[in-house]
Protein backbone atom coordinates (compact mmCIF):
# COMPACT_ATOMS: atom_id res chain seq x y z
CA UNK A 1 0.00 0.00 0.00
CA UNK A 2 1.36 3.43 -0.88
CA UNK A 3 2.06 5.96 1.84
CA UNK A 4 -0.62 8.42 2.89
CA UNK A 5 -0.37 11.11 5.59
CA UNK A 6 -3.17 9.22 7.31
CA UNK A 7 -0.68 6.45 8.04
CA UNK A 8 0.89 8.80 10.57
CA UNK A 9 -2.33 9.01 12.59
CA UNK A 10 -3.43 5.38 12.46
CA UNK A 11 -3.19 5.24 16.27
CA UNK A 12 -5.60 8.15 16.74
CA UNK A 13 -9.37 8.04 17.12
CA UNK A 14 -10.24 9.67 13.81
CA UNK A 15 -13.83 8.41 13.76
CA UNK A 16 -14.61 9.96 17.12
CA UNK A 17 -12.63 13.14 16.43
CA UNK A 18 -14.04 16.59 17.14
CA UNK A 19 -12.39 17.72 13.91
CA UNK A 20 -10.75 15.85 11.06
CA UNK A 21 -9.53 17.34 7.81
CA UNK A 22 -7.07 16.30 5.13
CA UNK A 23 -6.32 18.45 2.11
CA UNK A 24 -5.35 21.96 1.11
CA UNK A 25 -5.31 24.10 4.26
CA UNK A 26 -6.31 27.49 2.87
CA UNK A 27 -7.98 30.45 4.62
CA UNK A 28 -11.47 29.14 3.92
CA UNK A 29 -10.68 25.74 5.42
CA UNK A 30 -9.18 27.42 8.49
CA UNK A 31 -12.30 29.59 8.92
CA UNK A 32 -14.62 26.59 8.66
CA UNK A 33 -12.54 24.48 11.05
CA UNK A 34 -12.43 27.28 13.64
CA UNK A 35 -16.18 27.92 13.36
CA UNK A 36 -16.94 24.23 13.69
CA UNK A 37 -14.73 23.71 16.73
CA UNK A 38 -15.84 26.90 18.44
CA UNK A 39 -19.48 25.86 17.99
CA UNK A 40 -18.80 22.37 19.33
CA UNK A 41 -16.85 23.67 22.33
CA UNK A 42 -19.74 25.95 23.25
CA UNK A 43 -22.03 22.94 23.56
CA UNK A 44 -19.68 21.34 26.10
CA UNK A 45 -19.22 22.12 29.78
CA UNK A 46 -15.61 23.12 29.29
CA UNK A 47 -14.47 26.17 31.20
CA UNK A 48 -14.01 29.38 29.18
CA UNK A 49 -10.30 29.12 30.00
CA UNK A 50 -9.94 25.66 28.44
CA UNK A 51 -12.10 26.66 25.45
CA UNK A 52 -9.87 29.65 24.79
CA UNK A 53 -6.68 27.62 25.09
CA UNK A 54 -8.00 24.97 22.70
CA UNK A 55 -9.09 27.63 20.21
CA UNK A 56 -5.72 29.38 20.42
CA UNK A 57 -3.73 26.18 19.90
CA UNK A 58 -5.98 25.22 17.00
CA UNK A 59 -5.42 28.61 15.35
CA UNK A 60 -1.63 28.23 15.61
CA UNK A 61 -1.72 24.58 14.48
CA UNK A 62 -3.79 25.34 11.39
CA UNK A 63 -1.77 28.43 10.55
CA UNK A 64 1.44 26.44 10.97
CA UNK A 65 0.16 24.21 8.17
CA UNK A 66 -0.89 27.26 6.13
CA UNK A 67 2.51 28.94 6.43
CA UNK A 68 4.95 26.07 6.78
CA UNK A 69 3.68 22.93 5.04
CA UNK A 70 6.14 22.24 2.25
CA UNK A 71 5.00 21.03 -1.16
CA UNK A 72 3.88 17.43 -1.43
CA UNK A 73 6.35 14.98 -2.95
CA UNK A 74 6.18 14.30 -6.65
CA UNK A 75 3.91 11.32 -7.23
CA UNK A 76 1.96 11.77 -3.98
CA UNK A 77 -1.75 11.64 -4.69
CA UNK A 78 -3.46 14.95 -3.83
CA UNK A 79 -5.58 17.44 -5.76
CA UNK A 80 -3.42 20.39 -4.68
CA UNK A 81 0.28 20.39 -3.99
CA UNK A 82 0.65 23.41 -1.71
CA UNK A 83 -0.45 23.78 1.92
CA UNK A 84 -1.36 20.13 2.03
CA UNK A 85 -1.94 18.89 5.51
CA UNK A 86 -3.99 16.85 7.89
CA UNK A 87 -5.49 17.90 11.21
CA UNK A 88 -7.18 15.83 13.90
CA UNK A 89 -8.64 17.19 17.11
CA UNK A 90 -9.67 14.58 19.68
CA UNK A 91 -11.28 14.75 23.07
CA UNK A 92 -8.74 13.15 25.38
CA UNK A 93 -9.82 12.57 28.98
CA UNK A 94 -10.60 16.00 30.39
CA UNK A 95 -8.66 17.78 27.66
CA UNK A 96 -8.03 17.76 23.94
CA UNK A 97 -5.26 16.68 21.60
CA UNK A 98 -4.60 18.52 18.36
CA UNK A 99 -2.46 16.69 15.81
CA UNK A 100 -1.26 18.00 12.48
CA UNK A 101 0.65 16.24 9.72
CA UNK A 102 2.34 17.65 6.66
CA UNK A 103 5.32 17.14 4.41
CA UNK A 104 8.62 18.82 5.16
CA UNK A 105 11.47 19.10 2.69
CA UNK A 106 14.19 16.74 3.90
CA UNK A 107 16.58 19.69 3.98
CA UNK A 108 14.40 21.40 6.64
CA UNK A 109 14.05 18.42 8.96
CA UNK A 110 17.22 19.00 10.98
CA UNK A 111 16.36 22.61 11.78
CA UNK A 112 12.78 21.77 12.73
CA UNK A 113 13.84 18.85 14.91
CA UNK A 114 16.41 21.02 16.65
CA UNK A 115 13.81 23.73 17.29
CA UNK A 116 11.31 21.29 18.78
CA UNK A 117 13.94 19.50 20.85
CA UNK A 118 15.08 22.83 22.26
CA UNK A 119 11.50 23.77 23.16
CA UNK A 120 10.88 20.42 24.84
CA UNK A 121 14.06 20.72 26.89
CA UNK A 122 13.22 24.24 28.07
CA UNK A 123 11.49 25.22 31.28
CA UNK A 124 8.29 27.32 31.05
CA UNK A 125 10.35 30.36 32.08
CA UNK A 126 12.94 29.71 29.34
CA UNK A 127 10.15 29.30 26.76
CA UNK A 128 8.65 32.60 27.87
CA UNK A 129 12.01 34.38 27.54
CA UNK A 130 12.72 32.81 24.14
CA UNK A 131 9.26 33.87 22.94
CA UNK A 132 9.90 37.47 23.98
CA UNK A 133 13.36 37.42 22.42
CA UNK A 134 12.01 36.29 19.03
CA UNK A 135 9.02 38.62 19.27
CA UNK A 136 11.20 41.63 19.96
CA UNK A 137 14.17 40.99 17.72
CA UNK A 138 13.14 38.95 14.70
CA UNK A 139 11.71 40.44 11.54
CA UNK A 140 8.41 39.01 10.35
CA UNK A 141 8.54 37.16 7.04
CA UNK A 142 5.87 35.91 4.67
CA UNK A 143 6.09 32.64 6.59
CA UNK A 144 5.58 34.26 9.96
CA UNK A 145 8.09 34.41 12.78
CA UNK A 146 10.70 31.69 13.18
CA UNK A 147 9.04 29.21 15.44
CA UNK A 148 6.89 31.61 17.46
CA UNK A 149 3.84 29.48 16.71
CA UNK A 150 5.49 26.38 18.19
CA UNK A 151 6.64 28.34 21.23
CA UNK A 152 3.13 29.69 21.69
CA UNK A 153 1.70 26.16 21.57
CA UNK A 154 4.26 25.03 24.15
CA UNK A 155 3.45 28.00 26.39
CA UNK A 156 -0.31 27.61 26.18
CA UNK A 157 -0.33 23.86 26.73
CA UNK A 158 2.47 23.67 29.29
CA UNK A 159 3.26 20.21 27.91
CA UNK A 160 5.94 18.64 25.79
CA UNK A 161 5.15 18.85 22.10
CA UNK A 162 5.06 15.34 20.69
CA UNK A 163 6.56 15.07 17.23
CA UNK A 164 7.80 12.44 14.82
CA UNK A 165 9.22 12.26 11.33
CA UNK A 166 8.83 9.53 8.72
CA UNK A 167 11.07 9.53 5.70
CA UNK A 168 9.06 9.52 2.47
CA UNK A 169 11.90 9.63 -0.05
CA UNK A 170 15.31 11.30 -0.38
CA UNK A 171 13.79 14.75 -0.67
CA UNK A 172 10.67 14.60 1.49
CA UNK A 173 9.72 13.66 5.03
CA UNK A 174 6.29 13.33 6.59
CA UNK A 175 5.94 15.18 9.88
CA UNK A 176 3.49 14.77 12.74
CA UNK A 177 3.03 17.22 15.61
CA UNK A 178 0.70 16.74 18.59
CA UNK A 179 -0.19 19.11 21.39
CA UNK A 180 -2.31 18.24 24.41
CA UNK A 181 -4.41 20.90 26.07
CA UNK A 182 -5.54 19.85 29.54
CA UNK A 183 -7.54 21.77 32.15
CA UNK A 184 -5.41 23.62 34.70
CA UNK B 1 -5.97 64.17 10.30
CA UNK B 2 -8.72 61.73 9.36
CA UNK B 3 -9.40 58.94 11.86
CA UNK B 4 -8.76 55.35 10.86
CA UNK B 5 -11.81 53.21 11.48
CA UNK B 6 -11.96 49.55 10.46
CA UNK B 7 -14.92 47.28 11.16
CA UNK B 8 -14.14 44.01 12.90
CA UNK B 9 -14.54 40.61 11.24
CA UNK B 10 -14.39 37.10 12.75
CA UNK B 11 -10.61 37.13 12.12
CA UNK B 12 -9.64 40.78 12.36
CA UNK B 13 -10.24 43.33 15.13
CA UNK B 14 -12.17 46.56 14.95
CA UNK B 15 -9.86 49.55 14.87
CA UNK B 16 -10.71 53.08 15.92
CA UNK B 17 -7.82 55.52 16.05
CA UNK B 18 -8.97 59.12 16.17
CA UNK B 19 -6.41 61.92 16.40
CA UNK B 20 -9.08 64.38 17.63
CA UNK B 21 -9.60 62.83 21.06
CA UNK B 22 -6.40 60.80 21.33
CA UNK B 23 -8.25 57.66 22.39
CA UNK B 24 -7.38 54.64 20.25
CA UNK B 25 -8.91 51.18 20.38
CA UNK B 26 -8.16 47.70 19.01
CA UNK B 27 -10.95 45.28 19.86
CA UNK B 28 -11.99 41.73 19.03
CA UNK B 29 -10.05 38.92 17.39
CA UNK B 30 -6.79 39.25 15.56
CA UNK B 31 -6.12 35.90 13.91
CA UNK B 32 -5.66 36.58 10.17
CA UNK B 33 -3.23 34.49 8.15
CA UNK B 34 -1.60 37.66 6.87
CA UNK B 35 -1.40 40.07 9.79
CA UNK B 36 1.19 42.34 8.14
CA UNK B 37 -1.29 43.24 5.40
CA UNK B 38 -4.01 44.01 7.96
CA UNK B 39 -1.85 46.17 10.26
CA UNK B 40 0.00 48.06 7.50
CA UNK B 41 -2.55 50.92 7.16
CA UNK B 42 -2.73 51.27 10.93
CA UNK B 43 1.03 51.58 11.29
CA UNK B 44 1.15 54.03 8.37
CA UNK B 45 -1.54 56.10 10.09
CA UNK B 46 0.53 56.09 13.30
CA UNK B 47 3.63 57.18 11.36
CA UNK B 48 1.72 60.32 10.40
CA UNK B 49 0.22 60.81 13.89
CA UNK B 50 3.72 60.60 15.39
CA UNK B 51 4.65 63.82 13.56
CA UNK B 52 2.28 65.83 15.78
CA UNK B 53 0.72 63.75 18.55
CA UNK B 54 -1.67 65.08 21.18
CA UNK B 55 -0.33 65.78 24.67
CA UNK B 56 -2.01 62.60 25.83
CA UNK B 57 -2.76 59.41 23.90
CA UNK B 58 -4.72 56.57 25.47
CA UNK B 59 -4.73 53.18 23.77
CA UNK B 60 -7.26 50.52 24.75
CA UNK B 61 -6.48 46.96 23.69
CA UNK B 62 -9.45 44.65 24.14
CA UNK B 63 -8.49 41.46 22.38
CA UNK B 64 -10.27 38.17 22.80
CA UNK B 65 -7.75 36.18 20.73
CA UNK B 66 -4.65 36.99 18.76
CA UNK B 67 -2.30 34.77 16.80
CA UNK B 68 1.49 34.86 16.83
CA UNK B 69 1.69 36.66 13.51
CA UNK B 70 -0.48 39.46 14.96
CA UNK B 71 1.71 39.60 18.06
CA UNK B 72 4.59 41.10 16.09
CA UNK B 73 2.31 43.60 14.35
CA UNK B 74 0.84 44.68 17.69
CA UNK B 75 4.39 45.13 18.97
CA UNK B 76 5.08 47.37 15.95
CA UNK B 77 2.08 49.49 16.99
CA UNK B 78 3.44 49.69 20.54
CA UNK B 79 6.93 50.65 19.31
CA UNK B 80 5.42 53.64 17.55
CA UNK B 81 3.60 54.57 20.76
CA UNK B 82 6.89 54.20 22.62
CA UNK B 83 8.49 56.68 20.22
CA UNK B 84 5.67 59.15 20.94
CA UNK B 85 6.22 58.64 24.66
CA UNK B 86 9.96 59.18 24.23
CA UNK B 87 9.22 62.52 22.58
CA UNK B 88 7.78 63.75 25.91
CA UNK B 89 4.11 63.11 25.20
CA UNK B 90 1.87 61.15 27.56
CA UNK B 91 0.96 57.70 26.33
CA UNK B 92 -0.99 55.12 28.27
CA UNK B 93 -1.77 51.59 27.15
CA UNK B 94 -4.71 49.82 28.78
CA UNK B 95 -4.53 46.06 28.25
CA UNK B 96 -7.91 44.46 28.98
CA UNK B 97 -8.18 40.75 29.71
CA UNK B 98 -11.09 38.59 30.75
CA UNK B 99 -11.28 37.16 34.24
CA UNK B 100 -9.31 33.88 34.42
CA UNK B 101 -7.66 34.47 31.04
CA UNK B 102 -4.12 34.10 32.30
CA UNK B 103 -2.76 33.69 28.77
CA UNK B 104 -4.03 37.14 27.78
CA UNK B 105 -2.71 38.62 31.03
CA UNK B 106 0.72 37.05 30.37
CA UNK B 107 0.70 38.38 26.82
CA UNK B 108 0.12 41.87 28.21
CA UNK B 109 2.94 41.38 30.68
CA UNK B 110 5.25 40.34 27.82
CA UNK B 111 4.58 43.62 26.03
CA UNK B 112 4.88 45.57 29.28
CA UNK B 113 8.39 44.14 29.77
CA UNK B 114 9.45 45.01 26.19
CA UNK B 115 7.87 48.45 25.74
CA UNK B 116 8.79 51.45 27.83
CA UNK B 117 5.32 52.97 28.04
CA UNK B 118 2.97 53.08 31.07
CA UNK B 119 1.00 49.86 30.76
CA UNK B 120 -2.11 49.12 32.76
CA UNK B 121 -3.59 45.62 33.07
CA UNK B 122 -7.34 45.77 33.46
CA UNK B 123 -9.32 42.66 34.34
CA UNK B 124 -12.82 42.44 32.91
CA UNK B 125 -15.05 40.77 35.47
CA UNK B 126 -18.25 39.35 34.05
Amino acid sequence: MSFDLENLVSDLDIRGAVLYFKGNVDSEVINKALDLVEGKLLTTRETPRLRKKVYNVLVESLQNLYHHADRIPRGYHASRSDRFGLVVMEKLGKGYRITTCNFVAAAHVGELEEKLTRINRSTPEEIKELYKEILNHQEITAKGLGGLGLLDIARKTGHRIDFRFKRYDDLNTAFRLSAVIAPA
Amino acid sequence: MEPIIIEGTPKTPSIKFDAKDGVFEIKGRSIPENSVEFYKPLNEWLDTYMQGPLDKTVVNIRLEYFNTSSSKCILDVFKRLEAIHRSKHDVEINWFYEEDDEDMLEAGEDYDSIIKVPFKMIEIVE
